[in-house]
């Protein structure tokens, strides 16, 4: 039997970032992956790194998170480029939404501009015409997520943590037993995504689907992370399948097509369907993309939670097992944030944000 | 075999070729130099057959096209990278 | 012209000519695709300054003149959708059904790394003979030939042709080995007349077994290769290298399509039965797809597949002997061009192994699969999706190729959206 002070389950974004800062604060950590590391929906991520602004929790979440970034920014590594994020209005009607927008940022920290059609087509000038306008959000970055993970768990192995190369079968009271029979004992952090109702049944999870595109090198074409400004429409709605445009510079020039959700697919086959959808929605807004080659297409699922928020604390039913999960279509970005509010407490320390509305007891009570 | 003569422009250079020549020896009669790679090195047709994409060129201003797979066409407008 | 045919035949190479021309003598509705601009394949590739053999110009011509057959050049598959294949030409998309489908996608060259490869001046060896054909200057240029294989031989004949001055030809299989195989020709009359063919217009062009290129010379282009040979290390001053270590199966549209493959060592070929037949009902599989035969063995398969697919498996029945004979010839060759391992040992640390995104050898150190070694060195994520790196990793002993994920080429935008689908729906 091996002891560890803490044991983490899942080596994705959110795994990775909790078994760095966790080790960073003295504890003796062990991590728990089968897998590639960075392998799972954090392979698949398009690793923007965004605040949205329609829910007061996730914002918070987003923006303490999106600062701790920052210490990312010359990590060869984490391919960081701070392109921005531009929101398209695509009629007067959304035009009109983005000063109540530009207020709730604001009043989060985050600091977004307004732009009109005219700069809005000099800053992108590949957008088709007759747009009213966007929102611009300067400060906000894109990663590559798998990069970050291998990255944060070599710091945390670094620091003497121990990776075993196996799945987690099962909990019990003294910790963890893996799939080879090795027991871990130690307190447990479970960072499986949307696996996790294999080891906690109790917290719900759904997988929601998500495909990509991605072209070859065509460097200057896209500037900006473009997003149109019903995005969250579709991120938030819960229709069973909705696409939006999403499309992102990559810093080696290519460009990053997506975004469909999808629920009720649980195999990584790609559907003609959902892409033919994605991409004719992409070359309504940018037309001039149409003769461009995509060189490759794949799926990812989003871990979600009951409520859309991440469950980050300890589990109900456990004494010792503690759960960060569930970050849907923005852990990349609230990895960071996730990760030093789920220590901070295991460690009896007070937190930065409120942790409260992330409480994975919600779900029992 | 006597095919006609086809004028392209190759970074801005005309090059006469046979039509039925594919873009990828017109330019090599141009210079050996079709791309440069990911991290700056010079790199030319390779395959010959359209499964190594060293010989991706612009080709009337649309980019990554692989010039052994394009017959020349008169007034095609190429570009390779330098 | 039609989207819905009773055969639809994949490659219009020798064996899918020999399948679209035998579906279509049973009266079947018959649709014939390649990628390339003309019928032939890699071998019967037409030349624009030469003109093409009389086997080639005849099996071409009687089937893109046969009036059950659509010739679509410049078509390629895209993906497979239900029930139908989703392919682009240059100008638009379209959707193809059909009720069997023949796969003649051919093969590529293997292309292994060694210091020095990524040169300008450097292709494959069945490279250098399309490259050439397609009108690559070659007149006056001094050209060395190696790898291994039959077409090492048809590659200097070619670029002699073409006015190159050919300096040798090197074979890394041994003298003994090329022997036994020369002594067992005589089985195979009609290939030892090709072969003595070749022979002749090779007159004067050494041909040196045992002996592999180690490294290439040059800073913007080739200027030297490093040859090491039964007589120690040559250094030959050269202009054009073409080298390539034999052929593998293109099989990447049958495995999205769910057949069952089988290894001939590190590669992949297509299983089929003996009217060519896959795992998969109603497609059927014929040529270099199914194991390297050469083109003999292309054109008996596809005729084999062309007669089963239109539903005449009797006329089949006559193919099946001279069927055998071919691959029993394929057989030899393949096990008297076995590669050696010191082929395996050319790459060294700091050569690159993945040339569409610069990836050295030792970077992939650590990772024991593709998928690892992708996410983390982005071996492989280029615009060959691993076709060249993932095969050579593969044939290095390092981990077997990723899997395919549409789309099958790169492909436009525009044809994955949908936007640009031209329906013809004449019946
Ligand atoms: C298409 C798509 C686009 C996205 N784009 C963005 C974006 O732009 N920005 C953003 O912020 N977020 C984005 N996301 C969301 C983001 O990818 C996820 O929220 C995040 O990666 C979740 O990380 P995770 O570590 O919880 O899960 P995962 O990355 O899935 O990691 C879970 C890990 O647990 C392991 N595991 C599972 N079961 C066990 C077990 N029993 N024992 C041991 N290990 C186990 C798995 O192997 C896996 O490695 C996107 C998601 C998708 C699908
Ligand atoms: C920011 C970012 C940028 C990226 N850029 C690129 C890029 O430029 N080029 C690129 O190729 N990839 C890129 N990727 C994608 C990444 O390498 C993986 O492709 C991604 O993790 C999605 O995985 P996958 O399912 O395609 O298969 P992989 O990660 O390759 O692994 C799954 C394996 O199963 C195979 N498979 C085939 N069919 C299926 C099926 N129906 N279901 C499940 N598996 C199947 C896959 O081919 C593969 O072998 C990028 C990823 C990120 C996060
Ligand atoms: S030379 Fe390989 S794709 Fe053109």
């Amino acid at each position: 039997m091996k002891s560890h002070d803490l044991i983490i389950v899942g080596a994705g974004i959110v795994g990775a970032a909790c078994a760095d800062y966790a080790s960073a604060e003295g504890l003796r950590v062990a991590i728990v992956e089968p897998g590639p590391i960075g392998g799972g929906a954090t392979a698949a991520a398009m690793g923007h790194l965004v605040a949205m602004d329609d829910d007061p929790a996730e914002l918070a979440l987003a923006h303490y998170s999106l600062g701790l970034w920052e210490a990312f920014v010359d990590l060869p590594q984490a391919e960081y480029s701070r392109c921005g994020t531009l929101w398209i209005a695509s009629n007067q009607a959304d035009y009109a939404r983005i000063p109540d927008k530009l207020a709730r940022l604001a009043a989060a920290g985050v600091h977004a501009e307004q732009v009109d059609a005219e700069q809005l087509y000099r800053l992108e000038p590949a957008l088709a015409a007759g747009l009213a306008g966007g929102m611009r959000v300067p400060g906000e970055a894109v990663v590559y997520p798998p990069g970050v993970a291998q990255y944060l768990i070599g710091q945390a192995m670094a620091r003497g943590a121990q990776l075993y190369r196996q799945r987690a079968h099962q909990l019990n009271s003294g910790g963890v037993r893996l799939s080879d029979n090795t027991q871990l004992s130690g307190n447990v952090l479970i960072a499986t995504g949307c696996a996790l109702p294999q080891l906690l049944p109790q917290l719900p999870m759904r997988s929601r689907k998500g495909h990509l595109v991605i072209t070859d090198r065509h460097p200057g074409l896209v500037h900006h992370q473009l997003l149109e400004l019903g995005y969250a429409d579709s991120a938030h709605g819960s229709d069973d399948s909705s696409v939006a445009f999403n499309v992102q510079p990559r810093p080696t020039g290519q460009i990053l097509i997506g975004s469909s959700r999808e629920y009720g697919s649980e195999t990584a086959d790609i559907s003609m369907t959902m892409v033919r959808r994605m991409l004719a929605r992409t070359l309504q807004f940018l037309p001039g993309l149409s003769e461009l080659d995509a060189i490759r297409i794949w799926t990812g699922f989003r871990p979600v939670s009951v409520d859309g928020l991440p469950y980050l604390g300890r589990a109900p039913q456990h004494a010792n097992v503690w759960v960060a999960a569930g970050h849907e279509g923005l852990g990349v970005t609230t990895s960071l944030g996730s990760a030093r509010i789920l220590i901070d407490q295991l460690l009896g320390r007070a937190t930065a944000i409120d942790p409260r509305p992330y409480d994975p007891m919600r779900v029992a009570a | 075999m006597n095919a006609p003569l086809i004028r392209l422009q190759i970074n801005g250079c005309t090059v006469e070729a046979r039509a039925g020549t594919s873009v990828a020896a017109a330019i090599a009669q141009h210079s050996l130099i079709f791309r440069r790679s990911t991290t700056g090195q010079p790199r030319a047709a390779f395959c010959g057959m359209g499964v190594c994409f060293e010989c991706r060129v612009a080709i009337d201003g649309i980019g990554q096209r692989r010039a052994c797979m394009v017959p020349v066409r008169e007034g095609m407008q190429v570009s390779c990278d330098d | 012209m039609t989207d819905r045919y009773d055969v639809l035949v994949v490659g219009a190479g020798p064996a899918g000519l020999a399948a679209a021309h035998a579906a279509a003598s049973h009266g079947a509705r018959v649709g014939l695709i390649d990628e390339q601009m003309t019928a032939g394949g890699q071998v019967w590739r037409q030349d624009v300054q030469h003109a093409s053999p009389a086997l080639a110009r005849r099996s071409i011509g009687r089937t893109l003149d046969h009036p059950a057959i659509d010739w679509l050049a410049q078509t390629r598959v895209v993906t497979v959708e239900d029930g139908g294949l989703l392919v682009e030409d240059p100008r638009r998309a379209r959707r193809l059904h059909y009720q069997t489908l023949v796969l003649a996608t051919g093969a590529r060259e293997l292309l292994l790394p060694f210091p020095g490869w990524t040169l300008p001046g450097i292709t494959g060896a069945g490279g250098l003979q399309a490259l050439a054909k397609q009108g690559w200057p070659l007149a006056g240029r001094r050209v060395v030939i190696a790898g291994s294989g039959p077409l090492l031989l048809a590659a200097a004949a070619t670029a002699k042709r073409h006015g190159a001055h050919v300096l040798g030809i090197y074979e890394q299989s041994s003298t003994e080995n090329i022997q036994r195989f020369a002594r067992s020709l005589w089985r195979w009359p009609a290939k030892a007349v090709q072969a003595m063919g070749l022979r002749a217009q090779l007159a004067g062009v050494p041909y040196r077994c045992g002996s592999v290129v180690r490294r290439a010379h040059g800073e913007t282009e080739l200027h030297a290769v490093d040859v090491d040979g039964p007589r120690g290390i040559e250094h030959i001053a050269c202009d054009q290298l073409a080298v390539g270590y034999g052929l593998l199966a293109n099989v990447e549209l049958a495995q999205s399509l769910g057949c069952t493959l089988q290894l001939q060592g590190a590669h992949a070929y297509v299983d089929t039965d003996r009217y060519q037949r896959t795992s998969v009902d109603g497609i059927y599989a014929a040529g270099e797809l199914c194991g390297i035969g050469g083109r003999d063995t292309a054109r008996i398969e596809g005729a084999i597949a062309g007669h089963a697919a239109a539903g005449k498996t009797a006329d089949a029945d006559r193919l099946l002997q001279s069927r055998q004979h071919a691959r029993h010839f394929a057989d030899a060759l393949n096990q008297c061009f076995a590669l050696d391992p010191r082929v395996h040992a050319l790459a060294q640390p700091d050569t690159l192994v993945c040339r569409c995104e610069d990836v050295s050898l030792s970077a992939l150190d650590g990772y024991m699969d593709a998928r690892s070694a992708k996410l983390a060195t982005r071996c492989g994520m280029g615009a060959c999706q691993g076709r060249i790196c993932g095969s050579a990793l593969a044939e290095l002993g390092r981990f077997p190729r990723s899997g395919q994920r549409p789309p099958l080429f790169p492909a436009r935008l525009s044809t994955l959206a949908g936007t640009n689908l031209s329906s013809i729906n004449k019946p």
